[in-house]
């Protein structure tokens, strides 16, 4: 862009922004040019840091006019490159607006503005007895805003939810500044569901300013067990026979054993680290019904190979089982430079064919993959550990990951179950939809962003991207992994 | 069990050329939810038969025809169900229960039929077959169009089969009745809710409260000692006629339901009658009030209100913001650009 439509787009701006709003320089750009998935980077033209919502539309309305893109960035710590810049836009912080605007603890919800920590929102609840459900591992730093736009989930959805199934309402800015009211106080809204539309939309169809979230009441009681097993394929035979018996779990997780040995390492969980896998099931609920529950899910287990079954004896014990788990990500990265952490959700009965199968590329392109996994809702992270300082390892780390994510499709699963697509699985996209599905897709994006501003280049890609790849998905007329049957 | 999608398809791609109006039924038994019925009917009713299921997934694939009762009875053999209890009226089928986003009492405490569902595969207003979603538990890949066309009455596209996420029946239930007045039992129910404990319905009619738990044997046993109450009988068959309209309360004229946050302090105090479930948050009203009062007061509460089964079906639709109304028209154009499906069932302008 050149200097004099950034000098004329400062002047505009400047009119609502103070100076310390509007960030140019390279230095204070920089901590701006990537998300979580830090592979890929960006300077942006521009930061705005509003603390208004009058100044969110002002710069909303300026970019519009002078059609330039917006990248709205929450903590910024997605795992897609959802928040990437783009070089000639302006990315939109909303970092300061993090206060918890109500709480009502009779109707057990909270209005919190869009940079509000998730944790925080649990923190503010804690003493009314409540709590907000979805806990991505990042809930720490992460913040509501981005949780919608990602539909964030976690270790706990499968029992409550993803973030979709825990807001009500949400207070939106399109494009041009215009507010829209989306959602109710009561636990639905009249016209379409514009809620879950929005929820997970990535940053392409508005800029959320306010969310109402629900909060559920705290479990009277949650107990934990950890179970070794001496292969993947029984451990997933055992979630789904946990499953078969009519238990949801409050959380359902899975580790192989490079995982395993890696948090083992770290945090020193108690973990077996010659299991070639573990299953920690949380149940919780009344102090009753989690009693019954603990018979049932023991017997379970031993019926199904666990080699070992331990329940934690009290909630210190508890916190360890689980701090291994939630360390998990940065536990395997001290097994190498870098790591790339991918997403995709499967079918659960395809578990071993599909573990085995990653084994199998791991060793094709001799980079090591760990494998943590949502096990109760079928969402596996595999872990591609790498080094960005060799050359080329970065882009075989990208292959390889591209083809477990084709390996999750092919299997009748998707390519992202919960860090969303962003600019990371643009590729993969077209792997998973046809044209039509993808030109829907676009269509919506115009009902809300006509000029195609906000976020461009994520999440759903141009159909002629996906055409000049093709010739790298369609080889010889043949679909990736052809011994595998489609549905 | 039939796959009749190609002709439908065939039907909406010649529909489509020819700008005819199409009116998507199935069974017709939520019929009287239509603002309007107008064009050439098309039946879904013919494209039946579970597609996949199996249990350990909790996940059933189902062609839109398919009746709520076939669906349950097959998850019933594994000791499954729909969790959202998706009113059933008079043989309603599935593609009628998401194209509704009709739930039942158990609504509060699992989530609604939008909430369970997964993927769906449609026919857009160009006739394109279009597989959104998936069948598995999580999926943010692309925008989430499923749910969108869950509640939105078809008019964006016609449901050819749905992926919903189902759940374990609870080990056992159990229904104890409590007589309270209506300011009593909304505080109580609210107050139930705030702590954890296996409720699964509530409902509060003629100073009757009564709550479902349901659970663990041991579990429902403990908290039903705790909550107190008296049991009833024939428990199931009432949360059938809350979930199916078929007790008396909906049996004449017409009523509102208002849609509310649950502890809102009792609404109406002139002589009308009554029928309060899901905890708190949904209403259903008798009442001579007029309609600009109640939806005012609906609206006041934080929810809003709609009136069925009233023969002009004015007040059957709380209206939308004038933005709401201008994106839901650019969504209506996203999805059907020739207005073909169920012109004015859902608003007028759709």
């Amino acid at each position: 862009m050149p200097s004099e439509h950034l000098k004329s787009l400062l002047s505009r701006l400047s009119r609502h922004l103070d100076k310390s709003q509007l960030l140019t320089s390279d230095e204070a750009l920089a901590p701006y040019e990537c998300d979580g998935l830090s592979a890929y980077r960006q300077r942006p033209l521009l930061v705005a840091l509003p603390d208004t919502i009058e100044q969110i539309q002002a710069t909303l309305r300026t970019c519009y006019d002078m059609d330039i893109p917006v990248v709205t960035r929450g903590a910024g710590t997605g795992l897609s490159g959802g928040a990437l810049p783009c070089k000639d836009g302006v990315v939109l912080s909303l970092a300061k607006f993090n206060k918890i605007l109500d709480i009502d603890t009779q109707n057990r919800t909270a209005r919190v503005q869009p940079g509000v920590r998730n944790l925080a929102i649990t923190e503010a609840a804690t003493p009314y007895g409540l709590y907000y459900a979805p806990d991505p591992s990042s809930q720490i730093a992460c913040s509501i805003g981005g949780n919608v736009a990602e539909n964030a989930g976690g270790i706990h959805c499968l029992k409550y939810g993803l973030t979709v199934h825990n807001i009500l309402s949400i207070e939106l800015l399109t494009i041009d500044g215009e507010p829209l009211s989306v959602g109710t106080q009561a636990l639905d809204h009249p016209g379409f569901d514009l809620l879950a539309l929005l929820t997970g939309s990535e940053g392409m169809l508005g800029v959320i300013i306010e969310i109402t979230v629900k909060l559920l009441p705290k479990p009277e009681i949650a107990r934990v067990l950890m179970a070794s097993f001496d292969g993947v394929e029984r451990a997933g035979d055992a979630v789904a026979a946990i499953i078969g018996s009519g238990i949801i779990p409050g959380g359902l997780e899975m580790m192989d054993n490079p995982a395993i040995r890696a948090a083992e390492d770290f945090v020193h969980a108690g973990y077996p680290v010659d299991a070639s896998a573990i299953l920690l099931c949380e149940l919780d609920g009344t102090a009753s019904e989690v009693e019954g529950q603990i018979k049932t899910v023991r017997h379970v287990l031993a019926e199904n190979g666990a080699t070992e079954v331990r329940i934690a004896g009290d909630e210190q014990e508890r916190m360890a089982f689980w701090a291994g788990r939630k360390a998990a990500f940065p536990a395997v990265g001290r097994l190498a430079p870098d790591y790339y952490c991918m997403d995709g959700t499967i079918p659960r009965k395809h578990l071993g064919r599909v573990l085995k199968h990653i084994d199998k590329l791991s060793r094709e392109y001799g980079l090591p993959v760990a494998n943590v996994f949502h096990a109760g809702d079928g969402n596996l992270h595999p872990l591609i550990l790498y080094d960005a300082n060799q050359q080329g390892q970065l882009r075989l780390a990208e292959k390889l990951g591209a083809q477990i994510l084709e390996l999750c499709v092919a299997v009748g699963g998707t390519i992202t179950g919960e860090h969303g697509v962003g600019m990371e699985k643009i590729d993969q996209m077209c792997v998973q939809f046809q044209a039509t599905e993808l030109a829907q897709f676009h269509a919506v994006k115009d009902a809300f962003d006509p000029k195609r501003l906000l976020n461009p280049g994520k999440a759903v890609p141009e159909l002629h991207r996906c055409a000049e790849l093709g010739a790298m998905h369609v080889h010889h007329g043949q679909l990736p992994h052809p011994e595998i049957e489609r549905f | 069990m039939h796959d009749t999608a190609q002709q439908l398809i065939e039907t909406v791609t010649c529909a489509h050329r020819d700008k005819q109006s199409l009116s998507i039924h199935g069974s017709g038994s939520k019929s009287f939810l239509r603002l309007q019925d107008q064009g050439k009917p098309l039946s879904t009713l013919q494209h039946s038969g579970i597609v996949a299921y199996e249990p350990t997934e909790l996940v059933l694939t189902v062609r839109a025809g398919t009746t709520i009762a076939e669906a349950e009875s097959v998850l019933r053999k594994n000791g499954q169900m729909l969790a959202f209890e998706p009113p059933e009226f008079n043989g309603g089928t599935i593609g009628g229960a998401i194209a509704s986003g009709l739930s039942g009492p158990r609504r509060p405490w699992v989530g609604a039929a939008r909430d369970f569902v997964l993927g769906t595969r449609i026919i857009n207003g160009k006739g394109e077959d279009l597989r959104l979603g998936g069948q598995v538990m999580k999926n943010v890949a692309g925008y989430d169009i499923s749910r969108l066309m869950t509640g939105a009455y078809g008019v964006l596209g016609v449901i050819l089969e749905v992926s919903i996420k189902v759940l374990p029946q609870p080990e056992t239930e159990v229904t104890r009745v409590f007589e309270l007045s209506v300011e009593k039992a909304i505080r109580h129910a609210s107050e139930l809710s705030g702590v954890a404990n296996p409720i699964s319905a509530t409902c509060w009619h003629q100073n009757k409260l009564m709550i479902r738990l349901s659970g663990t044997e041991t579990g429902v046993k403990q908290a039903s000692r705790i909550l107190g109450g008296e049991p009833i009988q024939d428990a199931d068959n009432f949360w059938l006629s809350i979930r199916n309209h078929t007790h008396t309360f909906f049996q004449q004229g017409s009523f509102w339901r208002l849609s509310v946050p649950p502890a809102s302090p009792h609404i109406l105090h002139d002589s009308s009658e009554q029928l309060i479930d899901w905890g708190g948050s949904q209403r259903w009203l008798k009442t001579e009030e007029s309609p600009e009062n109640i939806t005012q007061k609906a609206l006041s509460a934080g929810g809003y209100a709609e009136q069925w089964h009233a023969a002009d079906r004015a007040n059957l639709r709380h209206p939308l913001q004038k933005n709401i109304m201008q994106i839901h028209k650019k969504i209506k154009q996203a999805f059907d650009p020739e207005y073909i499906f169920n012109p004015g069932t859902f608003y007028n302008y759709l």
